[in-house]
């Protein structure tokens, strides 16, 4: 997709406007932190197996060459194909070659972050071949032609009669007059357009919840089933997985597998979890003929090399977007690329460049909530202020504040006429706050008066009224 | 230089420089930990005597909304299967795993039995996992000659064959299994697919449906013996 997080500003202001979309947000970020919460309670052992999750991936992250080369060699001896990409360019190349080769016209999806990163179905589309997303809420902004608005549930914005509408539209062989008032109405339709995808595609695209050295696998968690279906049925099976996704042994994975479901959706454990390694073996009944597996790097070694490299612990549970206050008033598409939340906060940048999302790391309250619940203890917060400060040294808008400090400054070394112009100042806000009490609208400062009032000032500086106070007391 | 020489290349600068590291150590350490697999930390409820991990195996299994029903053997699987099927009016066209083939179907029990990989339409699937994990009442179902992956996946209704003597404590404990009767060897199969509950989704209004590309409905006959 085409990132639009330079433009963060205009984006959340459209979506602060946007009725249904606060309402979507406000029951989503209550329903799924509820959920957190309560599966966690069931599993004393949580915090401890955060720990355990944090030692895994800083191994890993150490040792990443290391471990890199091992999955190779054991993929590669189970008869996978491993394409090595420095960048999203070279691995939609990759990508669209196994496509050409495999003489694909049809290609199912199963939902993979890694594939927006590189936005490889604009670009398959492009060259004559039709990627059709099967995860259902992709399926669904897929045909309206929209990016999705949250890493775990992308239709959140929309509501069932958006959908259907969108339906009626699309499935045009389809009876008009059928009712689809109900989701289950809605799904199932679904399920039998998809079906007849599964079964036509020539090549199933996925990306990878993790990699495993010891055995060469993939590990690929969803819900639906719909990944299974696409790794089982077409005859090539491509798995596109940047190289963080590495972990040492199935017995890691296990302690990953434990914090995954729990964070993200408030499960135990999803529905289904696959362990692909290699394609089908002789005299197997079903599984692709070939599998091939993208490794990329699109800017993950840079990371590893900086002061963000916590960042690639990131397991992409979604956890952070769904306690964040931000991201609760403004939703996923205002962060403007694949990545939302805090955690897009600081992939965006770190990954598209700082220049590509100025604003992203202002977009806190600094609440601390996001690294709170992150399983992988990132610390959120910290990464966003050092954001900050790095604008601050190469003028980004945080940089901007800076000439107010400045006016601020100068008073400040002069306490006489710090007192006598504040002073000053709090009795005019103070007479043309009138009766209100609050001003809607100051010169100079729409940014913040645009979406909320500015409460007016009583009349008197703090100074004077702790200096009565000094006065009054003995 | 090719991407793969860039990419580990870039990696090691990132990391420190690799060997100088003592990439050998950790090397050694890793082949340790293959030829002896530790676990991580693994919870409570991971653990228990098999009495106790059974209840939890379906405790856990039916709160992910699977059905479980008790066989006495394998020569009650026909019957089990006829009785589920008709409880929910379900259709009686059966495609078994080819694992499951000395299962004795009686003559007319009205129910048509074949085996291999499933088809689009195939109404019901039958196959069988080589563990429960008790910890969130998971089946292990591993792929192979005798045990099509696509059984677990097209049919809209999937029963599985579970003896309870396979049920384990943990994820790891799954993956004991494996290596112990791999004896040393490579033991992965093309896939193993863990399966919890049957498939679903909350992506309209985040309200839960059920079998949204996978069964809508799981049913687990948990086999008490060897046989009748
Ligand atoms: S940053 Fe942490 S909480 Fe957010 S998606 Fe990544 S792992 Fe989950």
């Amino acid at each position: 997709m085409d990132a639009t997080s330079h433009r963060f500003r205009d984006n959340a202001r459209h979506a602060l406007a946007n009725g249904r979309l606060k309402e979507s947000l406000a029951s989503f970020t209550k329903t799924f932190p509820e959920k957190r919460q309560k599966v966690i309670d069931r599993l004393p052992e949580f915090d401890a197996l955060r720990d355990e999750g944090v030692r895994i991936k800083n191994h890993v992250l150490a040792n990443l060459d290391f471990y890199l080369e091992r999955f190779e060699a054991k993929a590669t001896a189970a008869g996978a194909q491993i394409h090595w990409c420095r960048d999203a360019a070279e691995a939609r190349e990759t990508v669209l070659s196994i496509c050409r080769a495999a003489g694909a016209r049809t290609v199912t999806k199963s939902k993979s972050m890694i594939g927006e990163e590189i936005a490889i179905n604009e670009f398959l589309e492009s060259n004559g071949v039709r990627p059709v997303e099967t995860d259902l809420g992709e399926y669904i902004i897929q045909v309206r032609g929209e990016s999705p608005s949250h890493i775990l549930v992308p239709a959140i914005h929309l509501k069932g009669p958006d959908i259907a509408q969108t339906f009626r539209e699309k499935h045009t062989a389809l009876p008009p007059g059928r009712a689809l008032d109900e989701p289950e109405a809605i799904l199932r339709e679904a399920r039998t357009v998809l079906r007849g995808e599964f079964l036509a595609a020539d090549v199933g695209l996925t990306g990878a919840n993790m990699l495993v050295a010891e055995t060469g696998s993939i590990v690929v968690v969803t819900n639906e089933g719909n990944a299974d279906l696409v790794m089982s049925l077409p005859k090539v099976h491509v798995a596109v997985a940047s190289l963080e996704k590495v972990v040492p042994t199935l017995e890691d994975a296990a302690t990953i597998l434990r914090l995954l479901a729990r964070s993200a959706t408030g499960q135990d454990i999803t529905a289904y979890t696959t362990f692909a390694t290699g394609p089908k073996r002789p005299g197997d009944p079903d599984g692709p003929d070939e599998f091939h597996i993208v490794l990329l790097d699109n800017g993950r070694t840079a990371m590893l090399g900086g002061e963000f490299r916590d960042m690639l612990r990131c397991i992409r549970c979604g956890a952070c977007l769904n306690h964040c206050p931000v991201y609760a008033g403004i939703g996923g598409h205002a962060y403007g690329w694949v990545y939302s939340g805090p955690m897009g906060s600081v992939l965006t940048p770190s990954l598209l460049g700082a220049h590509q999302a100025d604003d992203l790391p202002n977009a806190s309250t600094f609440c601390g909530k996001c690294e709170q619940v992150c399983p992988m203890r990132i610390p959120l917060p910290t990464m966003m202020r050092h954001l900050r400060e790095r604008q601050f040294t190469t003028g980004g808008p945080a940089a901007k504040g800076r000439g107010a400090l400045k006016v601020w400054a100068f008073f400040a070394r002069r306490p006489a006429l710090y007192r006598r112009a504040t002073a000053l100042a709090i009795g005019a806000l103070a007479f043309l706050g009138g009766g209100r009490g609050r001003f809607r609208r100051l010169p100079l400062t729409s940014a913040w008066t645009g979406p909320r009032d500015l409460p007016a000032p009583q009349g008197r500086t703090f100074q004077a009224l702790w200096a009565e106070r000094r006065r009054r007391k003995p | 230089m090719s991407a793969r020489d860039d990419i580990l290349s870039a990696v090691r600068l990132a990391t420190g420089g690799g060997a100088a590291l003592g990439r050998s150590a950790v090397a050694r350490a890793f082949d340790e930990r293959l030829a002896k697999p530790t676990a991580n930390l693994i919870p409570e409820r991971g653990k228990g005597t098999p009495a106790e991990l059974l209840v939890r195996f379906i405790a856990e299994s039916e709160a992910a909304a699977a059905t479980v029903a008790r066989v006495a053997g394998r020569s009650g699987i026909p019957a089990a299967v006829a009785d589920y099927l008709a409880a929910h009016g379900l259709p009686r066209r059966v495609r078994a795993a080819p694992a499951l083939k000395d299962v004795p179907w009686p003559e007319g029990i009205g129910i048509a039995v074949d085996y291999g990989k499933a088809d689009a339409d195939t109404p019901v699937g039958l196959s069988c996992a080589v563990s429960g994990i008790a910890e969130t009442g998971t089946l292990v179902l591993p792929s192979g000659p005798a045990t099509p992956t696509t059984l677990n996946y097209l049919p809209d209704v999937h029963i599985v064959v579970l003896e309870t003597a396979s049920i384990v404590g943990s994820y790891e404990d799954a993956w004991s299994r494996f290596r112990e009767e791999a004896a040393g060897g490579d033991f992965m199969p093309r896939t193993v697919n863990w399966i919890t509950g049957p498939s679903r989704s909350a992506d309209i209004e985040l309200i839960l449906l059920l079998g949204v590309h996978g069964p809508r409905r799981l049913h687990i006959l948990l086999l008490d013996g060897q046989d009748a």
